[in-house]
């Protein structure tokens, strides 16, 4: 039973310690335009982690198979078909989340965490393994994106998954929406402050500083 | 006709920026923007890749997938409808282009060559490029309007790469605190540039 521990810090490692949006910065491009409602930013998280986690499953079964000059290509493929399969699913189930998540579903193709998974642990990990590090890593980001969504939706509209959580001024209750929460910019934000929150917890996440500011010159060094 | 164009290609610019209104290309966009010679280097090479494919990739779309597209082989293929390959087309288009670019540059053009270096292979994951064909595909572009498009959206990210790159450079001297170093005061500088970017917003064209 040597290997629980391990898996266990596979499958959750990704959520805190090593955040794949918090730390690592990857997969932030379609991250940010999808958390303004809960409903979009659930089925973003369900799409992303089912692809991280297949595609690494597949590409770490044939890893073996695969020659290194055309591997990039190899794995491009094993993913686009995949986000086919997840784009063709919604559209023929969820027609309007489908519509409202547009170009992002297929922008999961060029995400970077499906990519960077692929090709940092399934080329030398078992399948079983890989597939538990796709879930991870697909958790990590969910968990981000969760709390966008749910600080945005909520702040923006006063909803959560689209039912009203705090009654508005305009149908007579007393909350102002705070409108910027919806905007683009308010992500970067967001995301800025969360990336604090978490470094002034784990400070070992700290960047080294580029350039150190030297301190005043103090009035007995002046004479 | 041409103000249709010159509207399109000020929208794709300032209104519709790639990586302050859509947030796309961030990965590359926040690594790949410490300096501004890099910034600027990289900010050519998607340009030129987006000018590229936007327009090959609509003249395969309009040729080969779309509904009815292959009646030019045969009647027969009227009722075809190859969309769902789309994905997978369009990623192989990038990555070719990229290819041979890079090769044609290396051979032609040795200092561009040198200039964009490692930034060019990297260009294929970049959704910005991705983003931008599948913006053509959602509003149905025809090749004229991809070509001015692909030009517009590459320059507006090319901007904003440079414009925080140049922030970035200043930065570096400034006290942050420490929790906020780098990433986090990068991710709010952005938020404030995209904030600026918004004003264009009420611009009707």
């Amino acid at each position: 039973m040597s290997d629980a521990p391990k898996t266990k810090t596979i499958l959750l490692g990704p959520i805190f310690n090593d955040n794949p949006i918090g730390l690592q910065i990857l997969g932030i491009c379609s991250a940010l335009a999808v958390t303004t409602n809960l409903n979009t930013t659930l089925t973003m998280c369900l799409a992303l982690t089912l692809v991280t986690a297949f595609s690494s499953f597949f590409i770490s079964s044939i890893r073996k198979h695969i020659p290194t000059s055309i591997r990039i290509i190899v794995q491009m493929i094993i993913i686009a078909s995949l986000v086919i399969v997840v784009d063709q699913a919604l559209k023929a189930y969820a027609y309007g989340i489908s519509k409202d998540l547009s170009v992002f579903v297929g922008l999961i193709i060029t995400n970077c965490i499906v990519m960077g998974r692929a090709e940092a642990f399934a080329m030398k990990n078992p399948p079983v393994l890989s597939f538990l590090d796709g879930i991870g890593n697909g958790l990590g980001y969910s968990a981000m994106l969760l709390t966008l969504g749910v600080i945005r939706e909520l702040s923006g509209s006063g909803k959560l998954f689209g039912i009203e959580i705090i009654p508005l001024v305009s149908d007579g209750g007393w909350y102002v929406p705070c409108g910027i929460m919806l905007l683009p910019p308010s992500a970067f934000f967001l995301i800025g402050l969360i990336i604090w929150g978490l470094r002034t917890v784990k400070t070992d996440q700290v960047e080294a500083i580029d350039f150190k500011i030297t301190s005043h010159t103090k009035v007995k060094d002046a004479f | 006709m041409f103000e249709h164009y010159l509207s399109l290609f000020i929208k794709a610019v300032f209104i519709e920026n790639m990586a302050l209104a859509f947030f796309l290309g961030m990965c590359t966009f926040i690594a790949i923007s410490k300096k501004i010679e890099s910034a600027i280097g990289l900010g050519i090479a998607v340009v030129v890749v987006l000018g590229v494919t936007v327009p090959i990739n609509q003249l395969l779309l309009s040729v080969l997938l779309n509904e009815g597209a292959l009646t030019w082989i045969s009647e027969d293929l009227a009722g075809v409808d190859l969309r769902f390959l789309g994905l997978l087309t369009y990623i192989g288009v990038i990555a070719a282009v990229v290819q041979i670019l890079e090769m044609f540059l290396d051979k032609y053009v040795p200092s561009l060559y040198n200039a964009l270096g490692v930034f060019l292979p990297l260009i294929t994951v970049n959704c910005a490029i991705l983003g931008a064909t599948l913006f053509m595909v959602e509003r149905e572009y025809d090749f004229g309007e991809s070509v001015v498009y692909g030009f517009g959206a590459g320059t507006g990210w090319a901007l904003a790469i440079v414009t925080l790159a140049g922030i970035r450079e200043k930065l570096k001297y400034s006290d942050v605190p420490e929790g906020l170093r780098g990433l986090g005061i990068t991710f709010i500088t952005v938020g404030l540039m995209s904030l600026g970017f918004m004003s264009f917003s009420g611009v009707q064209l």
